[in-house]
């Protein structure tokens, strides 16, 4: 059975460098697991540097809640820990040795599959950090409900990899996380597909509700699919998985290893050929990237998308939970009264120059903040771009007050940094929402601990 | 654009902190973002951002007063030569209001933006760009005739106590334009209201009476429904044309830089006060204000510019979308009430505004908190 759900609500950001939808296999040697992919995270390592990592042995865990444990992707060797300012642990480097090592788990039929020997084994294999849960995004916690399990089948965002095209040939897989999903809660698992997917995977997939979005951007956030099938209040726990990790997860049931396979597509207007790739989790940039960008050095490299992605450097890696590279002009040039011409190069929701005139055409946008921060000023631009029942403006100013009982009865439990970020894109005063929504998710999960 | 970019970029050491300029630093760093956005890139959040700014979406508010600005210095020089029973050619109208308005907005702008700039240089904000449309919409509202040392006075007391005090633009309760005409009104009555403050140096025979001047005394109108709309009638340098302020709506609403709902309900709630006023007409032979077709209310006075300038100041008015309808609604309701039943004061529009901004919040107080609960509400109902 499905629901049609319209979301009126939002914006669709046409950039250049669309991934073609092909896939080659890029081979790596290095690799690296980051605490920082992973909020609120207390880092202590279970192998240190010259040890040697099968595929799937815990590299690090946290402190405080031991149930988030992070498996090695390779069999190899880690080379070093990369530490930040106070010593925080920023990247944990594996390189592989050509060994095919692996730690076995488990090999469970749909049928012999229950809730406890479905959690023992994602817990054990570390694959449970693939279940994040609302409110706060963070791992979920395996000893509480969650009332539902959600799973966006789309990724609305601007230069996305296509869901429908990852999923093409793991039907499979797809369906095994999904048996083993549906295990984890007396709810149900609710997947939310685009209207007009025409994935086997998504349609055909069993013991699951399928809502239709339809709809401008972020249509594919699972938060915003959440608020509107099954919304969040005060106490609930939804758990979301992202739809590749459901491969994951059901190969990890299938095969009884862990399988870090990946399909990432690398676009951007500075791509020479956006296309998709095959790699390992945590795969390190310059080897994805090599030869394969415009003759520009000056570019901005983000894994994850243009909206809430993370800037990485091209010796870094790609991030836990994302399967996109884009790679953007960065925009670090003075412009001679660039706020007064009105330049066609420049995209705006505002119809105060011509982008208006060519909805269908394809930005090279850069990195440029485009303006100075300034107070709040112009209102109920944020609300066009939120598809929820929620004041974007009131929430992010209680947020920034500190006031937890507003931050409560506005709603912060049913949104994350990602739902606010078209906000923070047309927002004329340059105001850092997202930051700000952390910042209430973070001290309200403070407060509630 | 390379020579003045070297010119910048050569002051700049000269006025950052510790250097030996340090107080013109708010100064400087206007003057660079004027002319050259900034190449601050994005450090976290998204990565790229909509091409307009703060400047660009103030700066279209400014060009959308420019044609009541420059039919009102028509109308200034129209005016003025009208009374004096002489003919002149466009240009020499033209160039005579326009000698007369300039001076207004010089001050306007240089008392402004010199407070402006202090203050930021005190807090180490960057100067915001809100009075780029305060400076331009006081010119608009005042009297030819206002000295320009009331202008003065007025325009700093209200950006000091208006605003500034209130943390600058963005946090000001109430619209600093609108209490700059509020100051002038109540400290110097004489200078902004009666016969002879409409025309610049008119024959001492002609009174230069405004249409709502006339209603006041009790005679009609004494203008064509046509003849509101062209605006070639004495009043504030900028409120008199209906049909240069319709441009000026046009280019608000187009760009989405004004809020249709608030500019919309505002005209719905004056036609509303003004319809059930002329139902009494009947009653009340003598007040010629209650004879007045109802629609015809928005054509004269500040209406039209209050409307579409001063009650969407997105700043002051409302902030949820529902409070919008009700803030817009009841400004006009409310400006027409006053102008038609308060004797004292022939217009009411200012006062409505100003009201309604001190009453914006409570508005958005109500709408927020019905948010809040139709989310308890639903928590009860799922639990």
């Amino acid at each position: 059975m499905s629901n049609s759900i319209k979301i009126k609500r939002g914006l669709d950001i046409r950039l250049k460098g669309k991934a073609q939808e092909q896939v080659q296999d890029v081979s790596l040697s290095k690799f690296a697991l980051k605490p920082t992919d992973f909020h609120g995270l207390f880092p202590k390592l279970s192998a240190r540097v010259g040890d040697k990592v099968k595929r799937g042995s815990i590299v690090f865990f946290d402190k405080k809640r031991d149930y988030i444990q992070i498996p090695s992707p390779v069999s190899g060797t880690v080379t070093e820990v990369v530490r930040g300012a106070k010593r925080k642990m920023l990247e944990v480097r594996i390189e592989v040795d050509g060994s095919d090592d692996f730690v076995a788990f488990k090999k469970l039929s749909s049928a012999e599959m229950n809730n406890e020997n479905v959690k023992s084994n994602l817990l054990e294999s570390g694959l449970w950090s693939l279940i994040r849960q609302r409110p706060y995004n963070v791992v979920a916690n395996p000893t509480e409900k969650a009332k539902a399990i959600f799973i966006s089948g789309f990724d609305s965002a601007p230069l996305t990899a296509n869901v429908d095209f990852i999923l093409q040939g793991n039907e499979a897989a797809f369906q095994a996380g999904l048996d083993a999903l549906s295990k984890l809660t007396d709810g149900k698992v609710n997947i939310g597909v685009n209207s007009d997917t025409k994935s086997q995977a998504l349609l055909n997939a069993k013991g699951v509700e399928i809502n239709k979005f339809d709809g401008p951007h972020p249509s594919g956030n699972v938060g915003i699919q959440i608020h509107h099938v099954s919304p969040i209040n005060k106490g609930d726990i939804v758990w979301t998985v992202q739809a590749q990790d459901v491969i994951t997860i059901g190969n990890l049931f299938l095969t009884g290893e862990y399988k870090p396979e990946i399909i990432i597509a690398l676009s951007g207007s500075e791509v020479q050929n956006p296309q998709y790739y095959k790699i390992i989790r945590g795969g390190d940039i310059a080897g994805i990237i090599e030869g394969k960008l415009n003759d520009n050095d000056n570019v901005r490299l983000i894994s994850g998308n243009v909206l809430t992605g993370t800037k990485v450097e091209k010796s870094g890696y790609l991030g836990y939970y994302n399967n996109l590279i884009t790679v953007i002009p960065e925009g670090n040039k003075y412009e001679f009264f660039g706020w007064f011409v009105p330049s066609s190069k420049k995209h705006s929701v505002y119809r105060t120059a011509f982008s208006w005139l060519s909805p269908n055409k394809e930005y090279v946008l850069n990195t440029n903040l485009n303006g100075g921060e300034r107070a709040f000023v112009f209102t109920g631009n944020m609300d066009k771009v939120l598809p929820m029942d929620i004041l974007p403006m009131e929430l992010t100013k209680a947020i920034m007050v500190d006031d937890i009982d507003m931050m409560e009865n506005l709603g912060i439990y049913e949104v994350d940094e990602e739902d606010f970020a078209l906000c923070e894109y047309v927002n004329t005063s340059k105001i850092g929402i997202q930051a700000v929504i952390r910042e209430g998710l973070d001290s309200i999960r403070k407060e509630m601990s | 654009m390379k020579f003045i970019r070297n010119i910048l970029d050569s002051v700049k050491p000269h006025v950052q902190k510790g250097a030996k300029f340090q107080a013109f630093h708010s100064m400087y760093d206007a003057a660079d973002t004027l002319f050259f956005v900034p190449d601050v890139v994005t450090t976290k959040g998204s990565h790229i951002r909509d091409g307009v700014d703060m400047k660009r979406s103030m700066f279209m508010v400014v060009i959308a007063m420019v044609p009541a600005l420059l039919f009102g210095m028509w109308n200034v020089g129209h005016n003025h030569f009208l009374s004096m029973g002489e003919t002149a050619e466009f240009w020499d109208v033209f160039l005579y209001g326009f000698l007369k308005v300039l001076p207004l907005i010089l001050v306007t702008y240089g008392v402004g933006l010199g407070i402006e700039i202090a203050f930021a240089q005190g807090r180490g904000h960057e100067v915001n760009e809100g009075f780029f449309v305060s400076g331009m919409l006081i010119p608009l509202i005042v009297p030819v005739t206002t000295p320009l040392w009331m202008v003065a006075v007025a325009v700093a007391f209200a950006v000091v106590f208006g605003k500034e005090v209130f943390g600058g633009t963005g946090m000001n309760i109430v619209n600093p334009a609108l209490l700059t005409r509020a100051v002038l009104f109540f400290a110097y009555p004489s200078a902004m209201s009666g016969d002879k403050v409409w025309i610049s140096e008119s024959a001492d025979a002609i009174s230069g009476a405004t249409p709502l001047a006339e209603l006041t005394a009790g005679h009609g109108a004494g203008l064509s429904p046509l003849e509101m709309m062209i605006g070639a009638y004495p009043g504030s340098v900028g409120e008199t044309s209906v049909i240069a302020i319709g441009i000026g709506a046009f280019i608000l609403l187009f760009t989405g830089v004004a809020n249709w709902k608030v500019m919309f309900s505002f005209f719905i709630g004056g036609i509303a006060m003004a319809g059930i006023l002329h139902a009494f007409a009947g009653s009340y032979p003598d007040n010629t204000y209650l004879q007045l077709c109802p629609w015809q209310h928005l054509l004269i006075g500040g209406f039209a510019f209050g409307g579409v300038f001063m009650i969407t100041d997105p700043v002051t008015a409302a902030q949820t979308n529902t409070g919008k309808w009700i803030y817009g609604f009841l400004g006009g309701f409310i400006a027409i009430l006053v102008r038609v039943l308060n004797p004292a004061y022939p217009e009411g529009v200012m006062l409505a505004i100003l009201f309604m901004n001190i009453f914006a919040p409570t508005i958005d107080f109500y709408v927020v908190d019905a948010n809040i609960k139709k989310r308890l509400k639903r928590a009860k109902v799922s639990a």
